[in-house]
């Protein structure tokens, strides 16, 4: 018999404290879509995406009704898509990013992921073009999203990719102007890409992946809140408990619906993604989880020691609650889709440099962050330089989703509304690292890649 | 296989009636009832077997949910299973 403190807890948390499955994403490969004529290859695209997918959203919204809890995202990611056009003669990926926008309208999904190229050591055939593309297809396109892998621990960072990502990042701003600059913020470029992540806009699916499969991302940060405010003496190693617990129920929902979902589509269980992912709404916020442990604001001094120890004990609750765990597992912090970062930011607590060392102890990057629009690309080059060192040195995944707001500058704020949230404009360093940028090449692999 | 229906809200005459019957409609064994009264404040856990049943489960959640609005309550319907992954080793 359930316990109705039990039950009672699980309503509450669903309720009041913003419990939700972020996302189910359908892994799809493509890449027996490769055709050397580039309209039978969307066509192929198009096709697959469809078949396999079709039931996708209703599915989830059937678990949904059957569990009494919100899936929020129906997502799909695919194939790099660089590898797909690679084989076409007709050089113009974008009718790629067109076919898997109308994709997405007929699934009903609400982002497609894996506009993407893995260029960490160098670029192959149908690198270069795919990633010259991308402002192109994030501006004609709504649903897609774009990633790029310029480094990882074993094979050192591409510095030729980083300093185009930099152009590219810009250029994706300028053309999404008029629009708030969507555009790169369904961009982001990696160091250690992982190749099962189900969460936007970093997904993709990789090449070592089953030909479809379901991952699934939870989310959780206001009940994590909750459960540490219901402790306010508690010493730290009993709030690392208590976020261990909480970590646990969390990821065994994820693991239930992960589950059904497979078992009801046909479609092999992956992973599940342990993460603390926010939303703008109030209380689903990370930064409040830091403040609640005993920071005045998110960014003060202690920041990084707090959120270490909320990311460590995520995964270790959240491990034991699956049996598969993977893709960026941990606590997110983009700034502009949590109220608290923002609220950190307006009050001049949290600076990029401070988010910088944050990223060195959680599971992403440099995430959401806008930035003065007369920005130039060396700048972001180095951003994303300094950000891919962190991870290839810490063996750990890092990615840098910048926005350029074109036209404004620090006090100013950009709209993106939804879950994209508000983003307010950040201060950067204004010295050059231009002559750093254009030297091209590649930084070396740290000695720790050689374990074999 | 079984659901948990939990009813919470203001307490008045006949919601245990009203939501047996729902179950009832649906051939859904009501299996065990906990309920509390605190103040005016009424707070109902229902235990449901739901393998005989002679429509889809959801169909189910559904209407116990237009019966909760046109009542003022919050009636949630959930499979047992998310109870026992989220409380059971």
């Amino acid at each position: 018999m359930i316990n109705v403190y039990d039950i009672l807890e699980t309503i509450r948390m669903i309720q009041d404290e913003c419990l939700d499955i972020r996302t189910i994403t359908m892994g799809i490969s493509l890449l027996d879509c490769i055709d050397s004529d580039i309209d039978k290859a969307c066509e192929k695209v198009y096709n697959k995406i469809t078949s396999k997918a079709k039931d996708l959203v209703k599915t989830g919204e059937r678990i949904e009704k059957e569990y009494g809890i919100p899936i929020i995202h129906k997502r799909i990611a695919v194939t790099p898509i660089a590898m797909i056009s690679a084989a076409c003669t007709e050089k113009n990926p974008v009718k790629f990013a067109v076919a898997l926008q109308k994709a997405a309208d007929t699934c009903g999904v609400n982002f497609i992921g894996g506009y993407s190229a893995l260029v960490q050591k160098g670029f192959s055939a149908g690198d270069i073009e795919l990633i010259n593309s991308i402002p192109e297809a994030l501006a004609v396109t709504s649903n897609i999203c774009s990633s790029v892998n310029v480094g990882s621990s074993k094979t050192g960072i591409n510095m030729d990719a980083v300093a185009m990502m930099g152009k590219i990042i810009k250029q994706s701003a300028e053309r999404t102007a008029d629009n708030q600059c969507i555009g790169p913020a369904k961009l982001v470029v990696f160091c250690n890409a992982p190749e099962d992540n189900p969460f936007m806009a970093g997904a993709f699916h990789g090449t070592g992946e089953p030909d479809c499969v379901i991952n699934v991302g939870v989310s959780g940060p206001g009940v994590v809140r909750a459960a540490i405010e219901k402790h306010p003496d508690a010493s730290i190693d009993q709030i690392a408990d208590i976020i261990k617990k909480t970590a646990f129920k969390i990821t065994r929902m994820g693991q239930l619906v992960g589950s059904k979902a497979s078992e009801l589509l046909g479609v092999p269980f992956g992973i599940v993604d342990l993460s603390l992912a926010p939303t703008p709404a109030v209380g689903d916020s990370v930064a409040h989880i830091l403040e609640g442990i005993g920071l005045e604001s998110c960014g003060t001094h202690g920041t990084t020691a707090a959120l270490a120890l909320l990311n460590d004990a995520v995964k270790k609750g959240g491990v034991m609650a699956s049996s598969n765990v993977g893709g960026l597992s941990g606590a997110f912090i983009p700034v502009s889709e949590d109220a608290g970062m923002i609220d950190a930011v307006n009050n001049g607590a949290l600076c990029l440099e401070k988010l910088e060392a944050m990223t060195a102890v959680c599971s992403v990057g440099l995430d959401m962050i806008v930035v003065p629009g007369d920005i130039t690309a060396e700048t972001i080059s180095a951003i994303i330089a300094d950000e891919a060192a962190i991870g290839m040195v810490n063996n750990k995944t890092t990615a840098v989703r910048l926005i350029p707001a074109i036209g404004k500058n620090v006090g100013d704020t950009l709209e993106f509304g939804g879950l994209l949230g508000s983003g307010p404009v950040m201060n950067i360093n204004r010295k050059s690292p231009a002559k750093f940028i254009s030297r091209g090449g590649r930084i070396p692999a740290p000695m720790h890649s050689i374990k074999n | 296989m079984r659901a948990v229906i939990t009813v919470i809200g203001k307490d008045n005459v006949g919601i245990l009636a009203k939501v047996s019957n729902v179950c009832a409609e649906y051939n859904a064994n009501v299996m065990d009832v906990t309920q509390s009264v605190l103040q005016d404040m009424f707070a109902m856990i229902m235990m449901v077997d739901i393998s005989q049943m002679n429509a889809d489960f959801v169909v189910l959640g559904e209407k116990l949910n237009e019966l909760g609005k046109s009542l003022n309550l919050s009636i949630h319907t959930m499979h047992q299973d998310i109870f026992n992954s989220m409380h059971r080793i």
